[in-house]
C-alpha cells in the first residue's frame, strides 16, 4: 500500500499526504503551489477558467486531457503530470515579457489575433487549445475548435479571435508536441490510502480491494470523475471525509465487444466511450459530442452518469431505449439489472449499501432496427437537457407494408427519473410505419405517459409539447424524411438516413 | 513587437475561409507627419500576461500575513421583518475569528449611490432573497463559507413582489414616474390611418463577468485603509467605505489594476464587497478579503433590468409612423441603485434610429423584492431599442412590407431629425449610409428572396433575416459625470508613467490612452508604463462607464502630456534658439531643423533646468446640457451608429435555432485602435445575442433566483457564434472634437444583436404572414415554440 499521492509538477515528482480528501486540485494549485495563473470562475466545472492539462500514461500510451481543476479532487491527479498555463512557455517558468519571446504557439497566436480582453478566461482557453494542439490529428476546422472550446466561457471577445488563434496554432505548420516528463514509477498493483480510518482519500488498485474497502466503509463516497461529486464539496459544502476514487481500479474501465453486446466498464470516461457508442448510431455520437464539454468528458464516466441517477443524465434514456443492463457488485456478489429498473425515484437507485456499478451492458441494435435520439436544451453545447428523447424501433414487413414491430421509447427530463413512454410504445407496436393515424395515437399517448414538472430549464407545457414533437420527428425520419428537412444540428450521414440504413 | 504585430494584427478572420482583409478600415492613413501610435491595431496592454497567467487579478494578489477571509450570511426570505438572528453557531464554527453585523458599523449603514435606500448589512427588514445579513471573518475562505450557513435566522415573511404585475398591484416603486415627448400623441394616434397596440416582455441579464466580485482591505495608521477592489468606480468605493467607517474620504484609498470583466456589474455594485472587507478590517484590525462564490454573486448582485413594454403606434399603409405612445415598466429590484439613469436611457433610446413625429415616452420604476438591478452595458438603451424594433416588425407584418423597407421609411433624415427629447440628430447621412451600405454588402435583397423561397416550401424548419440599425447617445446623462483627470510623469531616463481615472476591465482603455500619450511625446509605446487606477493619484473620478472611458480619459491624458511636452519644447527651443512651435517629438527624438536629441536627453536637460516633468490633465465634455425636470437640452455629445444583418434557422417543432450568418457595419469614427474596437463590436454583439436568446433569469414565486450558476444560466459559447461573421468599420471621422476624432464603442454594439431577435421573429412570421409575432425576449426555445404555436405552427 502507498500512503501518499504522487504527481509530476514542473519536472519534479511531488508526493503529498497532508491534505483533506475534499481538497480540489485548483485550491492546491492556487493556495499551496501559489500558481495563481489558473482561475476560479464558477467552481462547478461549467466555465473552464480553471482548465489545466493532465498528462499520464494509460496502458503505456501517453494521454493528454484538459480537465476542470475546480471540481477535481487533488488525489485524482495521482500518477499524472499537472500542466498549468504558467508551464507552457519558458521551461524555467519565467513569464515572457511584452516581446513575447518564449511563448507557446497557442499563446503567441492568442496575442497576435487579439484573443484576450479581460484575460480572466484566457488561461483556461490557452490550456484547452494547448490540449487541442497536442491531440488533434490534423489541422482543425471551426467545428473542431468549437468542440474544443465548448467548456470555456468567454464573456468579452465573442470567440471569433480565439477561434482564429486556434486555427493558426493548430494549423498545418504545428509545433512538435511537448516531450513527456519522467513519470513516477508505475505501481498499478498497489492500493493508495492517504489519511486515517475517519478521514481518507483512497484509490484501490483492484475490484477486490475496492469491494473490501467499501464494505468496511459503506459511508464513504465513491468518486469516479467527480464532475458531480466535486460540486458536493464546492457548492453544497459537504464534509466528504471518506473518498474512494475509482480511477486506479484495474479493469474497471474495460471494454468488451462480442459483436452483439458492448460492455463498458464503469470508469470508462465519456471521451473514451464516445467513439464506441457513436458506432451504435451516429445520433449517440452527436449526443455525446454535446455532452458536457471536452473537460467534462475527459473526467466524467459512464458508470458515474448512471450511478448518480440524475433525471436528466443523457446517457440513461439512450441506454434504456437500447435495452441496456447495469452490472453491480457488492463484495463478491455480482448482479445485473435492466437499466429502467435501476432508477427508482428522484436521485434514488436500486443500489444497496457497499454496492457499486461495475459496468453497463448494451446490445447493439439489430439490422431491422432504427434508432434516433434528440437532446433539447436552451443552448446547444454544454447544457443540460430540458427534454431528451431516445427512440428505438424494430421494423418489419406485414401484409406488404412496413410496420413497427416494437418500440422502446425513453425520455429524460420528463419525470423524476429517466423513464419509458409505455403508452406510446404500445400505440406503435404493430402499427404501419407510415400511418399518420397510428402516429397520432402514439403522439397523444405521450400526455398520458408523463406529467413533467416546471423548473428553470423549461415549463411543463413546453416539455410536453417537445416530447410529443420529438416522437413525431423520429417517426418522420424513420419513415424516410431527410434530416436536412428535419434538423438544424446533428444531421445524419446520407447513408444512415433511411430506416434500414445500417 | 509593434512592428511585428502590424502585419499580423491587421489581418483577421483566419480559418473562416474568407480572404484576410485589413481591420483598420476607416483608420486615418499614416505617413509623413501623420500619427504614429493612434489609429493602429496594437494588442491589449496585458495580452502577453493574460496568455501566461501572469496578469494579477484581485484574488491573485499576495495576501498580507494574517489576512482573514470573509463570507456573507444571506437572507432565507425575500421580504419581511427580521424576527431573530441567532449567530452563536456561526461564532462557534471552526476557524471563525469574528462575526460582524449591522451593529458593528461605525458610520452610516448605507451603500446606495445616491438615495440612502440600501443597507450594507440588513438591520430590521430584508427586501430580497439572499440579502446580506451578517459577515463571517475566518482564517480560511472555506471555514468562512461553511460558518456563514450556520446562522439561525427567522424572518416574518411576506409575499414578495417578483414580477411587473406584482409591483403594479402593490403600486410600489423605487423612484417617481417620469415622461417626456413631443406633440399631441392621442390626437396623432386617432388621426393615423392605422393603429396597433403591442406588449413586449424583456428579460434581464446577468453580467457573468468571469472574475466574480472581490475586495481586499488592509488597515493602516490613524484609521486609514487601503482597499483593493475589482471595481469600475474606485471613487464610489472610497466614498462608501468612508461613509461606512465614518472617516474622511482622505483616509481611504481604493486601487484597481484590472478587472476580469465588469460590463456595468461593478459600477455601483462592487462597493458593497469593498465596504464589507473594510468594515471587517476595521473591526478585526487585520487585512480582510472577500471573494464571492459564483452562486452567491448571482444572488447578491444586480442585473440588467427586466421590463414590460406597452406600446401603441400610429402608421400609414406604407408603414410610415406618425405617433408612438410607449410605457416602459421596469423591474428595478428592491432599491433605486442606478435605476434613474438606466430607465432614462431606455427612454432616450425609445426612438432608436427612427423619426417619431409625435411621441409620448413614459416610464415607471417598479420596486420588486429581487436584487437591485443595475448598470449593464447599454444601460437601459437596449430595452428601449428592442421595443421599437419589435414595433417596426409589427408594422411590416400588418402592411405586408419588407421590415427593412419599413425601417428605411422611418429612418431619421434631414428635416425629420429631432428626437422625442428635442435633440437634433446631426449625422443622418451616416445613419443612412450605414443602413444602405450594409443592405448592399450583406446581399440583403437576394437573401430575402432565398429565405422567402425556402419558407414557402413549408416544413418545420424556417429561415429568418433581419437588418436593424443602432443609434446610441454618447455621454453620461448625469451631466456632471462627464469629466476626467490624468497624471503623467516623465522620468529623467525618458520613460513615462501614466495614470488616469479610468479602469481597465478588458476593453483596452489602458492601451488606447497609452497610445495617446506615446503619440503626444513621440516615443515608443514600450516607454509608457501604465499604472493601476487609484484614488490617491487621480481624485474624484467618474465611473468607467457610458462607453466614455477613452473619450474622457484619453483627452485628460492628452492634456497632461501636452502640458509637459510644451515645457520640454520650451527648453529645447531655448537650447537651440528656435521657436517652440518648430520643435517636433517623433520616433523617440526631439528635433527642430538640423538640431535633434533623444527624448531622454531632453528629459534630463529639463531636470537640470529645474523644469517640472509631471503634470495633471483635466477634461470636461463640452457642449452638453440636460435639464431633466423640464426635459430640455442636449444630453449627448454625439451619437454612435451601426447596423447588423442576421440570418437564422429555426426548428419550429422545438424552438431550437441557429444564427447562420451575421454582417455588421459599425461607426467608431476614426478608430484609436481598430483591433480593440472590432473586439468590442464582436464581443458586444455576442453578449447582446445571449441576452436575447439563451440567457434566461428564472425566479421562483418566493423570490429565489433559480438560474444562479453557469449550469442553469447559459451565456453564448463558441459554437453559438456563426462561422460566417463579417464585421467592418464604417469609414468615418467624428464631427465633434473627440480624441483623435474617434467615437465611443463600448456599449453600442450590444444593440446590434436586436437583428438576431428580429430574424427569429421573421422566421416565425412565415407561419402566418400578416400577423405580428408574439415573441418575448429572451427568445429561448420555449419562447419560440410558444410563439410558433400561437401562429398555428409548432406541430
Amino acid at each position: 500500500m502507498r500512503d501518499v499521492i504522487r504527481f509530476v509538477r514542473r519536472g519534479q515528482v511531488v508526493e503529498v499526504s497532508d491534505f483533506h480528501p475534499r481538497t480540489t486540485l485548483l485550491d492546491w494549485l492556487r493556495l499551496t503551489d501559489r500558481a495563481t495563473g489558473t482561475k476560479e470562475g464558477c467552481a462547478e466545472g461549467d466555465c473552464g477558467a480553471c482548465t489545466i492539462v493532465l498528462r499520464r500514461l494509460r496502458n503505456g500510451a501517453p494521454v493528454v486531457e484538459p480537465v476542470n481543476s475546480c471540481i477535481l479532487f487533488l488525489g485524482q491527479a495521482d500518477g499524472a503530470e499537472i500542466l498549468t498555463v504558467e508551464d507552457l512557455g519558458d521551461p524555467d517558468g519565467r513569464p515572457a515579457g511584452a516581446s513575447g519571446e518564449g511563448l507557446h504557439p497557442v499563446q503567441r497566436a492568442m496575442v497576435d489575433m487579439h484573443g484576450s480582453q479581460c484575460g480572466f478566461c484566457t488561461p483556461g482557453i490557452v490550456m484547452s487549445l494547448f490540449a487541442l494542439h497536442e491531440t488533434a490529428p490534423g489541422p482543425v476546422d471551426r467545428r473542431a475548435i468549437d468542440d474544443a472550446l465548448a467548456g470555456n466561457l468567454c464573456r468579452c471577445t465573442g470567440y471569433r479571435p480565439i477561434a482564429d488563434a486556434a486555427a493558426r496554432a493548430c494549423g498545418p505548420e504545428r509545433a512538435p508536441p511537448r516531450p513527456l516528463p519522467t513519470f513516477p514509477e508505475a505501481d498499478p498493483e498497489r492500493d493508495v490510502f492517504v489519511g486515517s480510518d475517519e478521514t481518507f482519500f483512497a484509490a484501490p488498485a483492484s475490484e477486490a480491494s475496492l469491494a473490501a474497502l467499501y464494505a468496511r466503509h459503506p459511508d464513504a463516497v465513491l468518486v469516479s470523475g467527480a464532475t458531480d461529486v466535486g460540486l458536493w464539496a464546492t457548492k453544497a459544502l459537504r464534509d466528504l471525509p471518506k473518498i474512494i476514487w475509482l480511477g486506479r481500479v484495474a479493469g474497471l474501465d474495460a471494454v468488451e465487444d462480442d459483436g452483439a453486446t458492448l460492455t463498458l466498464g464503469a470508469t470508462l470516461t465519456h471521451a473514451r466511450a464516445l467513439p464506441l457508442l457513436a458506432g451504435l448510431d451516429p445520433d449517440i455520437g452527436e449526443l455525446l459530442r454535446r455532452f458536457g464539454s471536452v473537460q467534462v468528458r475527459a473526467s466524467g464516466t459512464v458508470g458515474g452518469n448512471i450511478a448518480n441517477g440524475s433525471p436528466i443524465g443523457d446517457l440513461a434514456p439512450v441506454m434504456i431505449a437500447l435495452g441496456a443492463e447495469v452490472e453491480l457488485r457488492r463484495g463478491d456478489e455480482v448482479r445485473r439489472v435492466p437499466m429502467e429498473d435501476f432508477f427508482i425515484a428522484y436521485r434514488k437507485q436500486d443500489r444497496r449499501p457497499s454496492e457499486f456499478v461495475r459496468a453497463v451492458r448494451v446490445r447493439r441494435p439489430g439490422r431491422d432496427a432504427a434508432f434516433r435520439c434528440f437532446k433539447v436544451s436552451k443552448r446547444f453545447d454544454e447544457d443540460i437537457s430540458a427534454v431528451m428523447g431516445a427512440f428505438h424501433f424494430v421494423l418489419g414487413e406485414a401484409g406488404g407494408e412496413r410496420v413497427i414491430r416494437s418500440a422502446r421509447i425513453a425520455y429524460g427530463g420528463m419525470a423524476g427519473i429517466p423513464k419509458r413512454a409505455a403508452l406510446a410504445e404500445a400505440a406503435l407496436a404493430g402499427a404501419p410505419l407510415s400511418s399518420r393515424k397510428a402516429w397520432d395515437l402514439a403522439l397523444d399517448a405521450i400526455a398520458g405517459d408523463f406529467s413533467p414538472m416546471s423548473d428553470q430549464r423549461a415549463n411543463a407545457a413546453y416539455r410536453g409539447h417537445v416530447a410529443r414533437n420529438l416522437l413525431l420527428k423520429a417517426l418522420t425520419e424513420v419513415a424516410g424524411a431527410s434530416t436536412d428537412r428535419t434538423r438544424i444540428v446533428g444531421r445524419r450521414p446520407p447513408e444512415l438516413e433511411a430506416a434500414h440504413g445500417r | 513587437m509593434a512592428a511585428d504585430l502590424q502585419g499580423d494584427g491587421l489581418t483577421r478572420a483566419e480559418g473562416s475561409g474568407r480572404p484576410p482583409h485589413p481591420v483598420d478600415r476607416g483608420a486615418v492613413p499614416r505617413g509623413g507627419d501623420g500619427p504614429v501610435h493612434v489609429h493602429r491595431a496594437y494588442p491589449h496592454d496585458s495580452a502577453h500576461l493574460h496568455v501566461q497567467g501572469a496578469a494579477s487579478y484581485l484574488d491573485d494578489l499576495l495576501e498580507p500575513e494574517g489576512t482573514l477571509h470573509l463570507a456573507v450570511g444571506m437572507s432565507p426570505a425575500a421580504r419581511g421583518r427580521i424576527a431573530a438572528m441567532d449567530l452563536a453557531p456561526v461564532r462557534a464554527a471552526p476557524g471563525v475569528v469574528r462575526v460582524v453585523t449591522a451593529g458593528d458599523i461605525p458610520g452610516r449603514n448605507d451603500i446606495s449611490p445616491a438615495l440612502g435606500d440600501e443597507t450594507l448589512l440588513a438591520d430590521t427588514h430584508v427586501a430580497f432573497h439572499g440579502q446580506a445579513m451578517f459577515l463571517v471573518a475566518a482564517t480560511t475562505r472555506d471555514a468562512a463559507r461553511r460558518a456563514a450557513r450556520l446562522g439561525r435566522i427567522e424572518i416574518e415573511a411576506q409575499e414578495p413582489s417578483v414580477t411587473v404585475e406584482d409591483a403594479e398591484r402593490r403600486d410600489e416603486r423605487v423612484l417617481p414616474d417620469y415622461a417626456f415627448g413631443r406633440g399631441d400623441v392621442a390626437t396623432a394616434l386617432k388621426a393615423a390611418p392605422r393603429m396597433l397596440e403591442g406588449r413586449l416582455r424583456i428579460g434581464g441579464q446577468e453580467h457573468f463577468y468571469l472574475e466574480g466580485q472581490a475586495a481586499l482591505a488592509i488597515p493602516g495608521e490613524d484609521g486609514a485603509i487601503l482597499v483593493h477592489s475589482s471595481t469600475q468606480h474606485p471613487t464610489e468605493v472610497q466614498h462608501v467605505v468612508a461613509r461606512i467607517l465614518n472617516v474622511p474620504d482622505a483616509l481611504v484609498t481604493c486601487e484597481v489594476r484590472r478587472m476580469g470583466g465588469a460590463f456595468g456589474g461593478k459600477e455601483s455594485q462592487a462597493t458593497q464587497w469593498a465596504a464589507l472587507a473594510a468594515l471587517a478590517a476595521r473591526v478585526t484590525g487585520r487585512p480582510c478579503k472577500l471573494r464571492l462564490d459564483r452562486d452567491d454573486d448571482f444572488a447578491l448582485t444586480g442585473k440588467r433590468h427586466d421590463f414590460r413594454v406597452d406600446y401603441r403606434l400610429g402608421f400609414d399603409a406604407d408603414g410610415r409612423v406618425s405617433a408612438y405612445d410607449v410605457d416602459f415598466l421596469a423591474c428595478c429590484g428592491h432599491s433605486a441603485d442606478l435605476s434613474q439613469g438606466v430607465v432614462d436611457r431606455t427612454m432616450f433610446h425609445a426612438d432608436n434610429a427612427y423619426f417619431l413625429p409625435a411621441a409620448r415616452v413614459a416610464s415607471r420604476r417598479l420596486k420588486t423584492n429581487t436584487v437591485s438591478n443595475t448598470a449593464f452595458r447599454g444601460f437601459g438603451g437596449p430595452q428601449g431599442m428592442l421595443a421599437i424594433e419589435k414595433a417596426m416588425d409589427d408594422v411590416a407584418r400588418l402592411t405586408g412590407r419588407d421590415p427593412l423597407d419599413v425601417r428605411l421609411a422611418n429612418l431619421y433624415a434631414p428635416g425629420r431629425d429631432e428626437t422625442p427629447f428635442g435633440m437634433k440628430v446631426e449625422e443622418t447621412d451616416t445613419l443612412r449610409a450605414i443602413m444602405e451600405g450594409l443592405e448592399r454588402s450583406s446581399g440583403y435583397r437576394e437573401r430575402r428572396a432565398q429565405v422567402d423561397a425556402f419558407n414557402a416550401g413549408g416544413g418545420w424548419l424556417r429561415r429568418g433575416l433581419a437588418l436593424t440599425p443602432v443609434k446610441f447617445g454618447i455621454s453620461f446623462t448625469l451631466t456632471h459625470l462627464n469629466q476626467a483627470g490624468a497624471l503623467v510623469h516623465v522620468y529623467t531616463d525618458g520613460s513615462v508613467q501614466l495614470n488616469h481615472g479610468g479602469t481597465e476591465m478588458g476593453q483596452g482603455l489602458y492601451r488606447k490612452v497609452a497610445q495617446v500619450v506615446a503619440e503626444e511625446f513621440g516615443i515608443g509605446l514600450e516607454r509608457v508604463r501604465i499604472t493601476a487606477t487609484t484614488t490617491d493619484k487621480v481624485p474624484n473620478t467618474s465611473p468607467t462607464a457610458a462607453s466614455a472611458g477613452s473619450d474622457l480619459n484619453g483627452m485628460a491624458a492628452k492634456v497632461a502630456a501636452s502640458t509637459i511636452r510644451a515645457r520640454m519644447a520650451g527648453i529645447a527651443a531655448a537650447l537651440w534658439g528656435v521657436d517652440e512651435e518648430a520643435v517636433r517629438f517623433r520616433d523617440g527624438m526631439v528635433a527642430a531643423g538640423a538640431e535633434s536629441m533623444t527624448f531622454a536627453d531632453l528629459a534630463r536637460a529639463c531636470h537640470q533646468q529645474r523644469v517640472h516633468l509631471s503634470a495633471t490633465g483635466f477634461y470636461r465634455t463640452p457642449n452638453i446640457t440636460w435639464d431633466r425636470a423640464s426635459a430640455t437640452g442636449r444630453p449627448f455629445f454625439y451619437f454612435a451608429y451601426g447596423a447588423a444583418c442576421a440570418e437564422v434557422l429555426v426548428d419550429t417543432l422545438t424552438g431550437e435555432n441557429r444564427v447562420t450568418r451575421v454582417d455588421i457595419l459599425h461607426d467608431v469614427g476614426a478608430s484609436l485602435n481598430p483591433a480593440i474596437d472590432i473586439g468590442q463590436i464582436e464581443g458586444g454583439f455576442v453578449q447582446g445575442m445571449g441576452w436575447l436568446t439563451t440567457e434566461e433569469l428564472v425566479y421562483a414565486p418566493d423570490g429565489r433566483l433559480l438560474t444562479h450558476a453557469p449550469a442553469t444560466y447559459k451565456i453564448p459559447v463558441s459554437s453559438d457564434v456563426p462561422a460566417d461573421f463579417r464585421v467592418e468599420l464604417f469609414p468615418n471621422s467624428a464631427r465633434q472634437d473627440t480624441i483623435y476624432r474617434s467615437k465611443a464603442v463600448g456599449e453600442p454594439p450590444v444593440m446590434l444583436a436586436n437583428s438576431v431577435f428580429c430574424a427569429i421573429a421573421d422566421a416565425l412570421a412565415s407561419l402566418d404572414p400578416g400577423r405580428p409575432v408574439p415573441l418575448d425576449a429572451p427568445a429561448t426555445p420555449e419562447a419560440i415554440l410558444n410563439a410558433a404555436l400561437a401562429l398555428g405552427g409548432g406541430r
